[in-house]
């Protein structure tokens, strides 16, 4: 009886929920792409429903919605950086490769789809370290080869003016937008493709997000970013495509021009007009 | 009768004062202890060794054995707390039996040390055959501490935000790696607070060394280093005597006739001893933390 409820249940749900997902078509680069993704916690109700998404290279993707719509639970499966409760059905592709498979090295994955999150969270060393940590662990690297690093990375995360002469200085004696950049410069220390960003500017003042979003918009010629973002004009300043995410389904994705000047679901159209969430 | 700034007023009075009696009685303790005991201590008392029936035996021997046997013990609980904690805080799964372990733990650490003693005496004294030894008297001391040793790691290790654990693991760094590397450093100045602390109810114990260690010394000949020989110092399998179970043996026999200058001046090394031993501990960790993570 129970299974039987449930399954009327899902169908139903499948059938009444309105999407508009354009799909990327075969002259746009796919740097990642997910495949019927489904995720749960802890066995309980789905955290996700079978969400279809490609992410072009080289743009700027942006995740809206509603907390709890499911965002952070599908940015986190796509470097694989979920918890052992987190069960993920279907495919993420990656150059190809589904990566959603015991078989893939998970570690060698995180360093090519770097990871940034809400609150800055650079380690407790200094500025250098901060950046070569990573790098020393997996191989071997000249005292030069390791300043170029650091030095290239906090360029690319527009960093390096403002902290060039203190290199030997705590990380946590920055301020918050620049150890969100340091954490940024970090990431791209590893030469990811991707860069996901959860709320990076969320915890930051006005000034430091302006420069973040500069940040991420000189980075797109050089990587692919997904970011995260509950502030509406953010998403409509720096990205180029936006997702709408609504209780665990993508309820439209498409060009972020249209999806803020007219979206083809009335649920987007609510969400972006601030009628809730 | 009274508004809330009245009371705040008078809380905060009263805070301070408790405080207040609390240094006091510090205070007066320390230095109770230092003004009787410094004018007993001399190079010759602290570099001659004690005599059984007339007066004016030293503790050369005594001081010895207590940093012999706290470097031992520490030699030994250390790591063994150190992965306990690192398990207990950063992999064992949240289940019935870890949370019944950590019971267990913090019940063990409240065991009276003088069980802790009487246990090391049946089983390693006797069973093991280890006589009463440096060996016997460094595990009993081992068991003593190591459940507050690894409870106070294990708090050390929690109090690290997750952010840097997910920082590691962003960075495709294995979790072991960012504990060495990123957590362990990140604590380690708390961690270094529960070790002194650790090593202070050592340098105080007597209980459980009276059944494990002994309450008496071979004569040493400080020139043999010869770890098999009975008379060298560095043999852990000779019975050895500390400076805390020395104040507490010439107290309750009574065969020497200046045994309260002893005693006195035995508790002002005690003292001085765990002040050093803080200072040196805080001064290196503190070293270390700066080395590893740029200060702060
Ligand atoms: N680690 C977890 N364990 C169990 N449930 C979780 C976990 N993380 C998220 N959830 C649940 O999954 C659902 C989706 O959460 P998610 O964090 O993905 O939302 P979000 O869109 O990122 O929200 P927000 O905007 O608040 O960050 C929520 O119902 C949440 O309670
Ligand atoms: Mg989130």
């Amino acid at each position: 009886m129970v299974s039987r409820n449930k399954i009327v249940e899902s169908i139903k749900n499948e059938v009444e929920i309105e999407k508009y997902v354009i799909n990327l078509s075969s002259k746009h680069q796919r740097a990642i792409e997910t495949k019927d993704l489904t995720i749960s916690y802890n066995g309980k109700k789905n955290a996700l429903n079978k969400t279809n998404l490609a992410f072009e290279t080289n743009k700027i993707t942006s995740l809206i919605g509603a907390s709890g719509s499911g965002k952070s639970t599908f940015l986190r499966s796509l470097n694989l950086i979920h918890g052992e409760n987190t069960l993920i059905g279907g495919q993420i592709l990656y150059h190809g490769v589904n990566i959603n498979d015991p078989s893939i090295d998970k570690f060698e994955v995180r360093r090519r789809i770097g990871m940034v999150f809400q609150r800055p969270n650079p380690f407790a060393k200094s500025i250098y370290n901060n950046i070569t940590f990573a790098l020393t662990q997996r191989a071997k690297y000249t005292k030069n080869q390791l300043d170029e690093i650091v030095e290239s990375s906090l360029k690319q995360a527009a960093l390096w003016d403002q902290v060039k002469d203190e290199l030997n200085k705590s990380a946590l004696s920055l301020s918050g937008g620049q150890q969100q950049r340091l954490v940024i410069a970090r990431a791209l220390a590893l030469k990811p493709d991707i860069l996901l960003l959860d709320e990076p500017a969320s915890a930051l003042d006005p000034k430091s997000t302006m420069q973040v979003e500069e940040t991420m918009v000189n980075l797109k010629k050089d990587y692919t970013i997904i970011v995260v973002t509950h502030n509406m004009q953010q998403a409509a300043r720096v990205s180029d495509y936006t997702a709408f995410f609504h209780m665990g389904n993508v309820i439209e994705y498409d060009l972020t021009r249209k999806i803020f000047t007219r979206p083809k679901v009335k649920l987007t159209s609510d969400y972006v007009a601030g009628n809730f969430g | 009768m009274f508004n809330s700034k009245q009371i705040n007023k008078l809380a905060i009075s009263f805070i301070y004062a408790i405080a207040i009696i609390v240094a006091l009685i510090l205070l007066f303790l320390v230095s109770n202890i230092l003004i009787n005991g410094i004018p007993e201590i001399s190079w010759k008392f602290i570099a001659s060794p004690s005599k059984t029936f007339e007066a004016g035996g030293g503790i050369s021997v005594q001081l010895f054995n207590t940093i012999y046997l706290l470097i031992l013990s520490m030699i030994i609980s250390i790591p063994i707390a150190l992965g306990a904690a690192i398990y207990l805080n950063e992999y064992a799964p949240k289940n019935d039996f870890i949370s019944v372990l950590k019971t267990a733990i913090e019940v063990l650490s409240s065991l009276p040390s003088i069980v802790v003693g009487l246990f090391g005496f049946m089983f390693f004294v006797l069973k093991f055959n280890f006589g009463f030894s440096i060996l016997s008297g460094s595990i009993a001391l081992t068991f003593f501490n190591l459940p507050l040793l690894t409870r106070s790691i294990e708090n050390s290790l929690a109090a690290i935000p997750n952010l840097q654990r997910e920082a590691g693991a962003a960075l495709g760094i294995s979790r072991f790696e960012t504990v060495i590397h990123v957590i362990l450093p990140a604590a380690l100045p708390s961690i270094i607070t529960g070790i002194v602390l650790a090593s202070g109810r050592v340098l105080g114990e007597a209980a459980a060394l009276i059944f494990t260690a002994g309450q008496s010394s071979p004569n040493l000949d400080w020139l043999n280093l010869n770890p098999f020989s009975p008379h060298s110092p560095i043999n852990p399998m000779r019975p050895a005597e500390t400076l805390a179970v020395h104040i507490w043996k010439i107290n309750s026999e009574a065969t020497i006739p200046d045994a309260t200058k002893i005693s006195a001046g035995s508790s002002a090394v005690l003292l001085i001893l765990v002040f050093i031993f803080n200072f040196l501990a805080r001064y290196l960790g503190n070293k270390i933390y700066k080395k590893m993570t740029a200060g702060k």
